[in-house]
């Protein structure tokens, strides 16, 4: 954590403030997950959608009663996403492929180089080795900038509270399971051996070999494997993921790297910037001193100045 | 107003009152220079000030709720649009329309043009007062606004656009407030302050271009980060900080021409001859920077779209709304300007600017709420709460602007020589002055003219009566 420690050094340095944070861009470097970070492998041709995974959540989360109870079916009637009350959701889809009803489990997928960590300017999100995006709720200023980043849709917010909203997010039931290697609570609960807690890295392979064993019963895919940088959560479908409601179009490069022209454009305004523009101010008042000053032949960086002319 | 003036009344526009150089009191000069009778009863005359209260009565109750039942209370608390009117609108549509402070600063103090120092400080105000209600906006949006310096003191994500953004407003802020207070030091009467300010103009200026090239650009960056969300015409991940920046550049200056505008019609009493003189030749000055900003503008907005090849997406009902937005933001204001400019017609200018305006409000609002998330079947419309707090923030926005306006020197040249050494110097200018004109103004010259002469401007008018 040296460059943090140096970052902060930078930012603690009065007027130097603004100039520490030039060194931001370094934080996006292309960051392939830790070696030992764990995934959850999802096989959607598995799921039968009754949502134990969603009650033991719940209870796990010490999640607020749900209105309407675990075994009723009538929640597939429209399409949920994870809010404040529910870190995981399951969708029923009825397919275009021949007629299949698919359903399937939405939660965090614990990104690699996560977008809701890199938008976050008070750090309040952190990637754990073992492969969970935790949230600290002690630091977090509610801008709320994570849900805008999240490319999933995932966080909420407790919007109903006045003291001390926070995001609801899924964290991999990283304080009570996975920190002590125990797999979170929806993988132990899940009846169909739908989720598969292990090693990310055994996990894509094991995805691939389900590919190669019975071709048939899979699209030849396995999301979250390259997916934003790759997530930790992937998944094996046996209909073309657009219909199960995956976006498809997310491409490989995580979020970040969307981010980076900006960045890498800050340390050369901030170094070219004061000499420019101290520079048009000497050109311009030369031989007049500071009170004459009619018409100027600097050439202006910005062009309404030049218009003035 | 109008009213008083005409009964002699007179305008507070120096330290002294009158010959015998009695100051005026920190009351008189709150209150305008009239009677609290008088001030309340122009006050209550005025039917805007009726709608204002009528805002705020309705208002102020729905702020306070919001911070007593929570953001649940007054927005739709959606989790797909978690920015909604307060950001969309408030946030990333005022700091745009605010960028006149860096660039009229820019062009007084960097490249010497003294030209356009009757609207420099108008334009400064307009900076300040923009990040300020943005802030504010801000404020009543974060799940916890009293955490707002978190950033700055408790924890950094370096990493973050949004912490690029909070250093540079934070800091911004604070550089407008150093700008604006050479106006308040006069009207307080502290030469010592506003000397000290002079001093570090230069350093203030070009602090605020660096902030504000960077954090305009930040925030169209913010944007960057949803690359799936931003439909594809107001999104381009190499463009879209320029896109911006460079948009905020023609909106901060027809927000400049809109304002003096506004207060051009509104308050009249309060403009000085070298104000009013100016004016038009300023506004068709500030118009042809605007133009080439909007021209410029134009033509990344194209190439956006050719680097990313979008245009099969013009074609859709999302496209029309686009070109609704570029042709009637950008492209007819644009050839409004170039025939005004031509022939000098200041009104034409002053439309075209006030379209200039609606077209970066609405490119704002577009990407933050009304394209935003365009592969969701659902649009987000705001909660009526939240917009009656939006208009409630931009009605006090109106207030206070308005209350700044007619107190500091920034519509009229303070007449109170506040710098002794130049203070003979200029008294013969000055004298030559107010006998050539013989009326109510002394002269171009930057509130240097010695005190004893002004009280004759109110002599004169007050004999005319």
């Amino acid at each position: 954590m040296k460059r943090r420690d140096f970052l902060k050094g930078c930012l603690m340095c009065g007027a130097a403030t603004s100039l520490g944070i030039s060194n931001k861009a370094w934080g996006a470097g292309s960051f392939e997950g830790y070696p030992e970070a764990m995934g959850v492998l999802v096989d959607l041709t598995r799921c039968i959608g009754c949502r134990s995974c969603e009650a033991a959540c719940n209870k796990e989360q010490r999640l607020p009663e749900p209105k309407v109870s675990f075994d009723d079916q009538s929640v597939f009637k429209e399409k949920r996403r994870p809010d404040e009350n529910a870190y995981t959701v399951v969708n029923r889809y009825e397919t275009a492929s021949e007629g299949k009803t698919v359903h399937r489990k939405i939660q965090c997928n614990h990104c690699n180089e996560p977008a809701c960590l890199t938008s976050c300017f008070v750090n309040a999100y952190t990637k754990t080795k073992e492969g969970a995006v935790i949230y600290n709720s002690k630091i977090c200023v509610g801008c709320r900038n994570c849900m805008i980043a999240c490319p999933f849709n995932v966080p909420g917010y407790s919007y109903s509270s006045a003291i001390n909203p926070i995001v609801k997010k899924c964290i991999f039931c990283y304080d009570t399971r996975v920190k002590f290697g125990r797999p979170p609570a929806c993988v132990e609960i899940c009846p169909q051996e739908v989720l598969t807690f292990g090693y990310r890295k055994d996990l894509i392979k094991m995805g691939h070999e389900r590919i190669r064993e019975t071709p048939d019963k899979y699209v030849d895919h396995l999301y979250g494997e390259k997916e934003v940088g790759g997530t930790g959560w992937l998944y094996l479908s046996g209909v073309p993921f657009e219909q199960v409601g995956f976006d498809t179009t997310l491409g490989n490069d995580p979020i970040i790297s969307n981010v980076k022209e900006f960045l890498g454009t800050v340390p050369m305004v901030l170094a070219i910037w004061p000499a420019l523009f101290t520079g048009f101010h000497l050109l311009s008042t030369r031989n007049k001193g500071h009170e004459g000053g009619h018409g100027h032949d600097a050439h202006s960086k910005s062009e309404q100045e030049d218009a003035k002319k | 107003m109008k009213t008083y003036r005409e009964n002699g009344v007179g305008i507070v526009d120096s330290l002294y009152k009158d010959t015998n150089k009695t100051k005026w009191s920190l009351k008189e000069k709150l209150l305008l220079g009239l009677t609290p009778q008088q001030y309340i009863g122009q006050a209550l005359r005025n039917p805007f000030n009726w709608l204002l209260a009528a805002i705020f009565a309705v208002g102020i109750p729905i702020i306070l709720g919001r911070f007593i039942f929570g953001l649940g209370w007054v927005t739709h608390s959606s989790n797909d649009y978690p920015w909604g009117m307060f950001l969309g609108f408030g946030l990333f549509a005022m700091v745009p329309l605010s960028s006149s402070g860096f660039q009229l600063g820019t062009t007084c103090e960097v490249f010497g043009r003294h030209d356009f120092e009757p609207i420099e400080r108008l334009g400064l105000l307009n900076g300040l007062l923009g990040y300020l209600f943005a802030v504010i906006y801000l404020m009543v949006d974060l799940g916890q606004p009293w955490r707002l310096p978190y950033p700055m003191v408790v924890s950094f994500g370096p990493a973050a656009v949004l912490f690029l953004v909070a250093w540079h407003v934070a800091t911004y802020l604070s550089v407008q407030v150093a700008e604006v207070s050479v106006a308040f030091f006069e009207w307080i009467g502290f030469p010592m302050g506003k000397r000290g300010v002079r001093k570090i103009t230069l350093g203030l200026t070009v602090a605020g271009i660096i902030l504000s090239t960077l954090h305009q650009g930040a925030l169209g960056a913010l944007f960057t980060y949803a690359p799936g969300k931003v439909h594809p015409l107001w999104y381009s991940a190499s463009f879209q900080w320029l896109h911006f920046f460079v948009s905020s550049l023609p909106g901060g200056l027809c927000m400049v021409i809109a304002v003096s505008t506004i207060a051009r019609k509104t308050m009249t009493w309060r403009l000085d001859k070298n104000f009013n003189d100016n004016l038009d030749k300023l506004t068709i000055a500030l118009a042809k920077g605007a133009s080439m900003g909007l021209a410029t503008y134009l033509t990344i907005k194209l190439i956006g779209i050719a680097h990313d090849n979008k245009w099969e997406y013009l074609a859709t009902g999302w496209g029309q709304w686009f070109m609704f937005e570029i042709f009637f933001g950008v492209i007819l204001p644009l050839g409004l300007f170039a025939y005004a400019i031509r022939n000098e017609k200041v009104g034409l200018v002053r439309f075209a600017a006030f379209m200039t305006v609606f077209g970066v409000v609405l490119n704002r609002v577009n990407t933050a709420m009304i394209t935003f998330n365009w592969k969701l079947a659902e649009r987000e419309i705001p909660h009526w709460r939240e917009v009656l707090i939006s208009i409630t923030i931009f009605a006090i926005y109106i207030t206070v602007y308005r209350f700044i306006l007619y107190r500091l020197p920034i519509l009229f040249q303070w007449k109170t020589a506040d710098e002794p050494v130049e203070e003979l110097a200029t008294a013969k200018a000055g004298a030559s002055y107010s006998v050539a004109d013989g009326s109510a103004t002394l002269g171009t010259y930057r509130s240097k003219v010695e005190s004893p002469l002004s009280p004759n401007s109110y002599t004169t008018m007050n004999d005319g009566e």
